[in-house]
């Protein structure tokens, strides 16, 4: 009887307990707040369009200033992007539009050409250092890659301002100092970036092909004639 | 194998197993082993047959790492090609050393591939000479016409695409077709030697290392020296492949073995002239660069005159 009371009424047992004064009972109880605030500030949705771009472009640019002054960070490596590398390869090819080869049918190389190499040369440099057994990502070889031409573009810019000022020994020379030292920073800022993700008897055979991939965009830029 | 080959062992294990039937709470052993171990130097019978005891867990272990070792992946999976990429720095170094001086009766697949045939060299120094044949061209071009005004120079990038067609074709489909022919006639004739087509494919991709070089001495405007060059180089390389590939061909028909040889040096030779002529042209006869400066105001001078 008295279960069958104690069934239809619930809780009633409970009335029954007493805690006793020995053991003391006490302590915290917070509600983890996480999820829902999680979720508030991964939703970007809210946003004005304006703060999306500028962090992005934000990201870009702090990418930029590392490939300016390198030194062995990951800050490269962590959180890749490839709109930097998209944006020096299209202004890379731009620039070496214009040529004096560019109006034949044969010459300068054109716009596809560049985008070709560019693109296409990464690719292989990460397949190779990937087949070496290297640790480094896919896209985080692509990114550094494509982050790095960045000397060679702000040289090819200089070439073209030094060009317009005519194109005889002085300005080869000019021309030819100014692509090898950002040819040498191209390569210097890659091996920074990627030297630790080979191992150290392979990093050779790893660096080489970066070097040989620089040296040919440095080519095309030493190479680059204008229109008279 | 053990209870045949060590006395030792056996008597060990039958001294554990009468000692554990005996007091099972008996600690065994110690003793025993040191007196296996002092006893080993002492008698070079037990020495011997210690040794071949130890090899049967040693060889098991090796062959566990060995099978592991050429386990092969299917060829459609990353891991395949890596197989082909296990190579360091100082192995590539001896093997761009071995083709470019090659030693008489020092075979390049045996002496320096070892049966690990890498596609690393291969197609870097294909790569490398693809460039470096655009970009020799180009300057020789470029010095070729150096003192004439009228001439305006204009980087040829087509000279890339068709140097990397020549010599990839040639780095891919003439060891398929050597390998294909090595195999017709090692199932006429039992031959002793018989290569794998990576390593012939390694051995062409690591004998045009020696064109390197001489495409950039090509750059000098002087005949003399680019066929001096191209027959240095023709050499080595030649040499290089001949030594190769005599061992697998020594037991042939004296034709066939003419014909293959004759063959392997007559197409390293088309596509070291082939490219000389395509793409270094030819400096004017009789006229040198620098008298080009010269010659170009009586060229005008001519043509003012002339009615």
């Amino acid at each position: 009887m008295a279960l069958a009371e104690e069934a239809s009424t619930p809780f009633v047992g409970l009335s029954n307990v007493s805690i006793s004064e020995e053991i003391p009972v006490e302590g915290n109880i917070t509600v983890p707040a996480g999820p829902s605030t999680r979720d508030d500030a991964f939703s970007t949705l809210d946003e004005p369009v304006k703060e999306t771009i500028l962090r992005d472009l934000r990201a870009v640019g702090n990418k930029f200033f590392h490939v300016l002054y390198p030194k062995r960070s990951s800050a490269l490596l962590r959180d890749w992007d490839l709109w930097g590398p998209l944006l020096l390869c299209v202004t890379l090819a731009l620039l070496l539009q214009g040529g004096a080869a560019d109006s034949d049918d044969q010459g300068g190389p054109q716009f596809a050409e560049v985008f070709v190499i560019i693109w296409f040369g990464s690719i292989v440099i990460t397949l190779n250092s990937k087949l070496l057994g290297g640790t480094i990502s896919f896209f985080q070889s692509l990114c550094v890659l494509g982050y790095c031409i960045m000397p060679l573009t702000m040289a090819l810019v200089v070439c073209r301002i030094v060009l317009l000022s005519g194109s005889g020994m002085v300005s080869f020379a000019v021309r030819l100092a100014v692509v090898t030292a950002s040819f040498g920073w191209s390569t210097f800022a890659s091996t920074a970036f990627l030297a630790d993700s080979q191992l150290s008897n392979r990093k050779a055979l790893a660096i080489y092909p970066v070097f040989l991939f620089y040296f040919v965009i440095g080519w095309m830029i030493l190479t680059f004639s204008p229109r008279n | 194998m053990a209870s045949k080959n060590d006395p030792f062992q056996f008597q060990e294990f039958d001294e554990a197993g009468d000692l554990l039937e005996a007091n099972r709470d008996a600690v065994t052993i110690s003793i025993e082993n040191e007196d296996l171990k002092s006893q080993r130097p002492r008698s070079t019978v037990g020495f011997a047959q210690d040794a071949a005891d130890e090899e049967p867990l040693i060889s098991d272990d090796r062959e566990e790492l060995l099978s592991g070792q050429k386990k092969s992946a299917p060829f459609w999976t990353f891991e395949y090609y890596q197989r082909f990429f296990d190579i360091e720095t100082h192995h590539v170094k001896e093997r761009i050393l071995g083709s470019l001086a090659p030693w008489p009766g020092k075979n390049f697949i045996q002496a320096y591939l070892r049966k690990n045939p890498d596609l690393y060299g291969p197609f870097w120094i294909c790569t490398t000479l693809v460039f470096a044949i655009a970009i020799s061209g180009n300057i020789a071009n470029f010095l070729q016409h150096y003192g004439n005004p009228g001439h305006k120079y204009t980087p040829d990038f087509r000279k890339v695409s068709i140097a990397a067609t020549a010599i990839f074709s040639y780095a891919w489909f003439v060891p398929l077709g050597l390998w294909g022919l090595l195999l017709w006639r090692n199932n006429k004739i039992l031959n002793l030697v018989s290569y794998s087509f990576m390593e012939i494919v390694c051995v062409y991709g690591y004998s045009l290392s020696v064109y390197i070089p001489a495409v950039v001495l090509w750059i000098l405007p002087y005949e003399w020296l680019r066929w001096v060059t191209i027959a240095v180089a023709l050499c080595l390389s030649g040499s290089v492949l001949v030594m190769t590939f005599w061992p697998a061909l020594r037991d042939d028909h004296p034709k066939v073995i003419i014909a293959t040889v004759s063959g392997i040096v007559l197409l390293n030779a088309l596509l070291a002239v082939g490219c000389k002529m395509y793409f270094f042209s030819k400096p004017e006869p009789g006229k040198e660069p620098g008298l080009m400066v010269n010659s170009s105001p009586t060229v005008k001078a001519i043509k003012v005159t002339s009615p």
